[in-house]
């Protein structure tokens, strides 16, 4: 533990510094929004937006290299995907009569399938791995400064509207007969996530997405009485798990982002199991 | 509450669901102060009624008038309880929480003020469940959840008050302390209540609405056989409430 500490103020790790600060100022949104996903149970959706995220990747690579237009991020285009494919998804499972989740499903598979066939006709070489799991090396310096804004923005506007939020979530009907428009408020919580979700992408990957925004959440809920509770808990969790992940992966020269949903992924098994021996022991 | 105001008033609705009519030709009055219940078998459009008149569902012909408005002008006067078996139990919420959700809407952020808290404290008083404010609401039995259901309706503080179903899941004397609650609440306001259950709401309704694609309304002293017959349309057993043994010449051994 001293070896790592010591490490983490080593000038040339400064990679895993900023790892550990974007870390950490991300496990807020993700346990907020996480609690939303799970409460609402819409963390198909969210697996949907992150799929879709990989097209946008795909895209903002080609508009960057292909099309020249250097100032490009190709994380630009996975926000815009991100929130394209909210709006889309959201609509749907609003307005389909039935199927909704095989469109979602078709979806979820055009948005993958978007993404390779852009790098595809991108000259040059792209290792893709990077983005389906996740690296810590390519975090930068930016997105600090978009999960310092999407801190305060998840933080806002989950204050602000605490209360409608949480009433569409719980009982959308009845929100929907106390005047709100539930309708608006189920958007705006998909484009959250989906923000959210593009940070999440570039430290465990499109693949393990869903599971670092859902197994803090699930695990909060089991210990929480009330929503806010949920979503502090969630949050600490996040944090642990990300530094306890970045920790082994750094001490074992293992992937970080497999390393963070390992982790969390046990621990939650563990806590079921020992709920599930203390009830059988009673 | 003005007598002889009419509530609400149905003209010539219809509501089709995929081209079949699950509501026909349906003109209906309910006046102010009424307490009524609409019955009828599965699948003959109680549900349904009941979410046109919340606004939820919009009739394809004809016109609904809810306390003289659009429905969906006059949502925030109208409490509604639904069944609990739609919300998550899983989720992490207080009764208090729970009951709250009637004052959304009142301001533009949908935070609560002091008088908020003060209404759902007292509207779970009036349900008897003022010391379950901090109970989770999973931790409730059946019937607790539906009065809290009824304290979240109460605490809109409506001039009409819909409830779904509010016997169902609840034991036989959870429904009679139920039923007393709403005679009770009946003196502030107008009552509607789906029920599957009419030998149960006659005794307390004054008046049956019958919805079998068609409507029928009738003052619960003309209930009887042929009637229940003609809504159901089959045999069915049929308990008495008129009538009562007296204790002294009935002998239990």
């Amino acid at each position: 533990m001293i070896d790592l500490w010591n490490v983490l103020f080593d000038p040339d790790n400064s990679f895993l510094r900023l790892a550990l600060y974007v870390g950490t100022l991300a496990s807020l949104p993700f346990g907020i929004i996480g609690t939303y996903v799970v409460t609402r149970r819409i963390s198909y959706l969210a697996g949907a937006i992150a799929h879709c995220v990989f097209g946008g990747i795909g895209a903002g690579l080609y508009i960057q290299i292909k099309l020249g237009i250097t100032w490009f991020n190709p994380m630009y285009g996975a926000i815009a995907a991100a929130l394209f494919a909210a709006v889309i998804i959201g609509l749907i499972s609003l307005y389909a009569q039935q199927r909704e989740d095989t469109v979602i499903g078709a979806l979820w598979a055009i948005g993958m399938a978007a993404g390779i066939l852009f790098i595809d006709i991108t000259p040059g070489y792209f290792d893709i791995t990077s983005y389906l799991f996740g690296d810590i090396l390519l975090i930068s310096q930016s997105d600090l400064y978009m999960v310092i804004g999407l801190d305060i923005v998840t933080a806002l506007i989950s204050i602000l509207f605490f209360n409608k939020l949480f009433a569409v979530c719980f009982d959308e009907e009845f929100a929907r007969l106390r005047g709100i428009n539930a309708d608006a408020f189920y958007i705006l919580l998909l484009c959250l996530t989906s923000i959210t979700v593009v940070l999440l992408v570039r430290m465990v990957g499109i693949i393990m997405v869903i599971a670092l925004l859902t197994i803090p959440p699930a695990i909060a809920g089991i210990f929480a009485g009330k929503l806010w509770q949920m979503m502090a808990i969630s949050s600490i969790l996040c944090a642990v798990f990300t530094w306890s992940g970045l920790a082994v992966s750094y001490q074992f020269n293992l992937s970080s982002g497999p390393t963070i949903i390992m982790i969390a992924g046990i621990a939650y098994l563990l806590i079921l199991l020992v709920i599930k021996l203390k009830n059988i022991c009673k | 509450m003005a007598q002889n105001n009419i509530d609400v008033q149905l003209k010539d609705v219809f509501f089709f669901y995929n081209g079949v009519p699950i509501l026909e030709d349906v003109n209906l009055e309910i006046k102010s102060g009424a307490f009524a219940a609409i019955v009828g078998p599965n699948g003959g459009g109680k549900t349904t009624l009941l979410k046109l008149l919340l606004g939820l569902l919009k009739p394809d012909k004809g016109k609904i008038l809810i306390l003289g408005k659009s429905p969906e002008k006059s949502r925030l006067r109208v409490g509604y309880m639904a069944q609990y078996a739609h919300l998550d139990l899983q989720f992490p919420v207080t009764v208090k929480d729970v009951v709250l959700m009637g004052r959304l809407g009142r301001n533009r952020l949908g935070w609560y003020s002091r008088d908020d808290i003060h209404a759902a404290e007292s509207s779970l008083a009036e349900v008897q469940l003022a010391n379950y404010a901090s109970h989770r609401f999973s931790e409730l039995s059946g019937g607790q959840r539906q009065r809290v259901l009824i304290a979240r309706a109460l605490c809109c503080d409506p001039e009409l008050l819909l409830l779904d179903e509010p016997t169902a899941n609840v034991d036989p004397q959870m429904g009679e302390t139920l039923m007393k609650i709403l005679q009770t609440l009946n003196n502030r306001m107008t009552i509607l209540l789906v029920s599957h259950d009419i030998g149960f709401v006659s005794q307390v309704v004054k008046s049956v609405i019958c919805v079998n694609r068609q409507v029928l309304v009738h003052p619960t002293s003309s209930l009887n056989g042929m009637v229940i017959k003609e809504i159901y349309g089959g045999d069915f057993c049929m308990v008495r409430h008129d009538h009562s043994c007296s204790m002294k010449n009935h002998y239990h051994d």
